[in-house]
């Protein structure tokens, strides 16, 4: 292992060294692989898995069905396949989730960064996050919907409009405690000696922020990006009652949670697959998270 | 203890009469449960049935309608007839004569006045009354003495029994509404928060969308009556969490209103608390087709209007053709189990009004592929979809987001699909759906798709207001900022004529064979409307509570003063 | 500070004027109308009747600033009437529901006891729980209480409310039977019994958001604190000589606070606002059961007072956030 703080390292290798710390980390590596087989599992499971096909009549006859070697998962209220419909989903769920975060997370660091860091912005920002925080929620999705749906799907297709705009409508709502959080952070932060250190040999802004500010706020972006994931799958069921998301027929995990919800007494499976997808998902976020903090950290990082 | 229990359940199982023993108040509290709370209590300030059936336990009406459809007297002597005299030999007057000693849960005496009140307070111009078409066609309401009404119409009225009649028209009490005329009655809030009525209780709490507390009307015209000293009402939460009080935790005695689905029904009543229990009214799930375009390329204004006629579904084929493909009996056995009905009329009830229209029970997939090849949409290039003329047989069905009404699309997209049509589906929160909103583009009215899919009833047994609708004048366009009920916007003048005849023709067995003819127009005959499902509405009542008696042709509460603790 | 303090306050006044005109323009233009509940029997003609009986087809901005009169002079006045025995007000209209027809505050009133008992409740408890399995988590991190932990927190909210408190109640309603299914807001506490009562009551909400906070601020608790174990002062101090215990619980501890503080702050308007979830599952019928309905309902004097009232909470509990970093941690400077 090299010894960082010796030599001033270049970029290429810091990012080598990043990653020989974060695959140290056992936790890491671990969310690092249930989140790719998970990606993976949806991304080609479609394809491997067809579920036969059954005219209504006969799919009806197979409602409810518990696991078994014709249906892994068992079968919904209308007898498809829950396997086909959980890998169907995954791809909207995963895809919603981790886009919807990055925005998320990427616009609300931002904000709060410049906030906290440029005394002069701090105050129309934190109005502007205060408005943010303040408007309710469905109202706003529903504005949202009655003025962009047609629009985007004119442009681009009702499928990947809906995925815009679901991304989106999630993005903008759920940026605001990120923003407030490395705000927080950052006032602190900028007037730790490093910082007054660097600022007085005349180092410009862009590059303290980028230096010396930026790696000590992961910590908290990273559990504000475990959250959001979870909230944005979520998020994505509510929106589809609103009329918001995806064609009803479009299964998403959120929605097969929350359609399950009736059966949870009858067919407890209904709700258990999905559910575990989830928290799978979210769980290996946060492990990966915990092991890029601990790369990013130059105190932990070469000890 | 055991034994007077066991004796007592004999007795209610033997069905005799409970009122032998009854005394009023003797049964403790009955505890009701809504999934939506009760907004206020002045049925005349709201149109939501959740605050019907509530206000029904404290205003009562002159006459209400029993389980049967049938008018029964509630603060009248008799139901007035030609036979009796009450209803004037030409129909254009209606008199009721008030019961005796009838007296208003604080003690004063009801009088004819109150009843006059009631009609001045509704049809007032700045009230907005939501239950104005009740007094549609009165030219006057008098009082002729403390305790006869008599209703006067403006011209012959074929159904006189409208004023005054069910849960959605009471009589409300002069001198506690009196200053509440017009633009002053929304801000009579205690008023209509606690109406004073005759109904078997009467209110000594409200909190808004959540609780009503009642307790029994200690001038209650049958001394013996109501059983039980105090009732609440608690609202909120959704089907599924008041069924499972009633039928799980026994913790409420009759939930209004638990469509769950028939698994859940199922394994509810199994825990052995409680029962469903299902009335059949008129409403109908019913898939609307659309005879104007809907095309997004058609400049606004244009969009879903007479000026441009559907390319697909005006074909009585297709529409027939995707009637025919779908198999109702799957559809009520997923969504509705016992409180759903397959059927082809939109007037599916009561006995005598609804056509013997049953030809589309029957699933007929290979039928339905032949009229559509003989309209000539035909798969030429293979890919499974139905084609005509370079065009596409793709349909956008949406309805309201709902569980049931989802799973119904799925199945129907996939029958649609195996017919070799592309089905593009929607969900659209019933808030902007059924809002009518003149800037939204999602009202089931503005109807910009193919087929949309909801329940529709006429609110009482005589449809005839109901089959109002379909009238070519009714269509929602731009110039009525999309307002009108004739959704399909149909448009056939002899439907037009033999229904100003139904409006004239007082028999009522002509009545009936002219409602089952419109109903077929609309129907079998041109299958412009392709009904679904015949809906009960479904309740849930404790095993502990007896005389529950649901009604769908008036408030399920009508006989709430006959219920009584099972012990 | 103090100089700070005020600016922020009168700055707030614009700030407020102009959130308030934004989420009336908002909710004015989203699609839906105050007659979507009412019966498809009802006929268009009597709807528009209705409609002109609330006032609502009156243009947006003549509302607007009706609204804005009632708000801050007529209910105000109202309220001063309540209390000195005076006629301010002389009979104005107040704010009316379009739904129920009733006084906003009037609801508002009826509604904030069971919300501030509830969701308070839960959101202390959830800070209760979250404080100690945070700090001790980054203590002992990568110890086995702190892989507990972790499955905790990720259980707690990668599940949504409307699923743990179904689960809650099939479980501990339906099968044990201990806990009622519906919050009876009626209830006065008045003896040991209703007190009893109470507590069983509020047992399967409380459980469920408890949960869902809990397990967010447990993690900006031991993130926050793993970032502080690292640094020099901590380890000055326990060369120092300085017990474990002071380390952690002073020094360390007192650092690590102001993202927890941030989120604290972020979540305590929630309170008022209501878990609109839970609180419909459970029948609590607090100001979050209120909102929804009331949007459902487009019923828009009741959505924009209540998001107004909202609003003042965050700008106000934001500003104090500010105020705690400033204690919290003294190099913070505002001028």
């Amino acid at each position: 292992m090299t010894d960082a703080s010796s030599t001033p390292p270049k970029p290429a290798s810091q990012l080598r060294d990043i990653w020989s710390q974060f695959s140290t980390h056992k936790g890491a590596l671990f969310g690092l692989i249930v989140l790719g087989s998970l990606i993976l599992a949806v991304l080609i499971g479609p394809y491997l898995w067809v579920p036969e096909k059954l005219t209504v009549a006969e799919a009806i006859k197979l409602k409810n069905q518990g696991p078994s070697l014709r249906f892994p998962l068992g079968t919904d209220q209308l007898g498809r396949d829950m396997l086909y419909r959980m890998l169907l989903a995954g791809r909207v769920s995963l895809a919603v989730g981790l886009v919807a975060m990055t925005i998320a997370i990427v616009f609300g660091t931002f904000i709060g960064i410049l906030a906290g860091y440029f005394r002069r912005l701090d105050s129309p920002l934190m109005r502007l996050t205060d408005m943010f925080l303040a408007l309710p929620l469905i109202p706003l999705l529903l504005v949202m919907v009655m003025l962009f749906r047609d629009r985007i799907a004119g442009m681009i297709g009702p499928e990947l409009g809906a995925f815009t705009l679901i991304v989106f409508a999630i993005g903008i709502t759920s940026w605001m405690a990120t923003a407030r959080i490395v705000r927080g952070e950052v006032l602190t932060l900028k007037e730790r000696e490093y910082v007054l250190a660097a600022r007085s040999i005349g180092a410009r802004p862009n590059r303290i922020i980028l230096r010396h500010i930026l790696p000590n706020v992961v910590s908290p972006v990273m559990v504000a990006a475990t959250l959001g994931v979870a909230e944005a799958i979520i998020t994505e069921s509510v929106l589809s009652f609103l009329g918001l998301g995806f064609p009803p027929d479009f299964p998403t995990w959120g929605r097969l949670l929350f359609d399950g919800l009736q059966y949870m007494q009858v067919y407890p499976e209904r709700v258990i697959w999905p559910g575990l997808a989830i928290s799978l998902t979210v769980l290996s976020v946060n492990y990966i998270g915990d092991g890029l903090r601990d790369a990013l950290d130059p105190r932990i990082r070469g000890r | 203890m055991k034994l007077r229990t066991a004796l007592m359940g004999a007795v209610a199982v033997l069905g005799l009469a409970p009122a032998a023993f009854a005394e009023r108040g003797a049964d403790g509290e009955v505890k009701l449960t809504f999934p939506q709370a009760v907004s206020i209590m002045n049925p005349y300030l709201s149109g939501g049935t959740k605050d019907i059936y509530a206000s029904s336990m404290v205003l009562e009406p002159l006459a209400g309608l029993d389980p049967e459809g049938v008018l029964i007297p509630k603060l009248v002597t008799e139901i007035p007839t030609l036979e009796n005299g009450g209803v004037s030999e030409d129909r254009t007057s209606i008199t009721w004569k008030l019961l005796p000693d009838l007296k208003w849960s604080d003690g004063t005496p009801v009088t004819a006045e109150d009843a006059v009140f009631t009609w001045q307070y509704c049809t007032h111009p700045e009230g907005g009354c939501s239950q104005a078409t009740k007094f549609e066609g009165v030219a006057s309401v008098e009082a002729l003495d403390a305790s006869t009404i008599k209703v006067t119409f403006d011209g012959p009225k074929a159904n006189p029994y409208t004023a005054f009649v069910s849960a959605l028209s009471p009589v409300l009490q002069k001198s506690q509404f009196e200053s509440c005329l017009g633009a002053a009655a929304p801000t009579c809030t205690d008023a209509n928060n606690m109406p004073i009525g005759t109904g078997p209780f009467m209110v000594t709490g409200f909190a808004v969308n959540d609780t009503v507390s009642l307790a029994a009307n200690p001038n209650y015209r049958d001394p013996a009556k109501p059983a039980f000293a105090t009732a609440v009402i608690k609202g909120g939460g959704d089907a599924e969490g008041s069924a499972r009080a009633v039928m799980e935790t026994g913790e409420f005695d009759y939930a209004w209103n638990t469509q769950i689905p028939p698994d859940s029904q199922a394994a509810m009543a199994a825990a052995g608390k409680g029962q469903f229990v299902v009335a059949f009214g008129t409403l109908v799930e019913r898939l609307e087709t659309n005879t104007t375009d809907p095309d997004p390329a058609l400049p606004e204004g244009e969009r879903s209007t007479a000026k441009h006629p559907h390319p697909i579904l005006s074909d009585i084929r297709v529409r027939t053709a995707l009637s025919k493909a779908i198999d109702r009996s799957i559809l009520v056995e997923v969504g509705y189990g016992a409180g759903g009905k397959p059927t082809c009329n939109v007037i599916p009830g009561p006995e005598g009004w609804a056509s013997d229209n049953d030809g589309c029970i029957a699933q007929d997939m290979e039928g339905a592929k032949a009229l559509l090849d003989e309209a000539g949409w035909i798969d030429t290039n293979g890919d499974g979809v139905r084609d005509k003329d370079g065009k596409k047989l793709k349909l956008l069905y949406q309805t309201t987001v709902n569980p049931i009404r989802q799973d119904f699309q799925a199945l129907i997209k996939d029958w649609w699909t195996e017919l070799g049509v592309e089905v593009e589906l929607k969900a659209i929160d019933p808030g902007v759906f059924f809002g009518g909103d003149p800037g939204s583009p999602d009202t089931f009215q503005k109807f910009y798709a193919d087929i949309e899919m909801y329940a529709n009833n006429s609110e009482s047994p005589d449809p005839e207001s109901y089959l109002g609708q379909y009238q070519c004048k009714n269509a929602p366009t731009p110039e009525t900022q999309w307002q009108g009920e004739n959704i399909n916007r149909f448009c056939n003048p002899e439907y037009d004529a033999l229904y100003a005849t139904l409006a004239t023709t007082t028999d009522i067995a002509e009545r009936q064979a002219i409602a089952k003819k419109l109903n077929d127009m609309v129907t079998k005959d041109s299958m412009i409307v392709i009904p679904l499902v015949h809906r009960g509405t479904l309740s849930a009542h404790s095993l502990a509570l007896g005389g529950v008696q649901i009604n769908a042709w008036d408030t399920e509460m009508w006989n709430v003063a006959d219920w009584f603790r099972v012990k | 500070m103090l100089t700070f303090t005020l600016r922020r306050l009168l700055l707030a006044i614009p700030t407020l004027l102009v959130i308030s005109l934004v989420i009336f323009l908002l909710v004015d233009l989203a699609p839906g109308s105050p007659m979507s509940e009412i019966p498809l029997t009802v006929p268009p003609d009597v709807r528009q009747k209705m409609i002109e009986a609330l006032g609502a087809d009156q243009p947006v901005f003549v509302r607007y600033f009706l609204w804005l009169r009632q708000f801050f002079w007529v209910e105000p006045a109202y309220v001063i009437d309540h209390w000195f025995g005076t006629s301010l007000a002389a009979g104005e209209q107040r704010i009316l529901s379009w739904q129920s027809r009733s006084p906003v505050f009037t609801i508002i009133g009826q509604r904030l006891p069971q919300t501030l008992t509830v969701i308070g409740t839960a959101y202390l408890v959830g800070i209760l729980i979250a404080l100690p399995i945070g700090i001790y988590s980054a203590y002992r991190q990568y110890s086995l209480f702190d892989q507990g932990g972790t499955l905790f927190a990720m259980i707690g909210f990668s599940v949504p409310t409307f699923f743990s408190g179904t689960l809650f109640i099939i479980i501990f309603a339906v099968w044990l039977g201990w806990f009622p299914t519906k919050y009876d807001t009626q209830l006065v506490v008045n003896d040991w019994e209703s007190f009893v009562k109470q507590v069983k009551q509020m047992a399967l909400p409380v459980m469920t958001l408890g949960l869902a906070n809990a397990a967010a601020i447990s993690r900006y608790m031991r993130s926050s604190m793993l970032d502080n174990m690292t640094m020099d002062y901590v380890r000055t101090a326990r060369a120092k000589g300085m017990s474990e215990r002071t380390v952690v619980l002073k020094h360390v501890l007192r650092n690590s606070l102001i993202p927890v503080v941030t989120v604290i702050a972020l979540g305590i308007p929630s309170i008022f606002g209501g878990a609109i979830i839970t609180e419909n599952l459970f029948g609590v019928n607090g100001i979050g059961a209120a909102l929804i309905g009331a949007i459902r309902a487009s019923d828009l004097p009741m959505v924009q007072t209540l998001a107004f009232i909202f609003a003042v909470l965050i700008v106000l509990f934001n500003l104090i956030a500010d105020i705690l970093y400033g204690l919290l941690d003294p190099r913070i400077r505002y001028d």
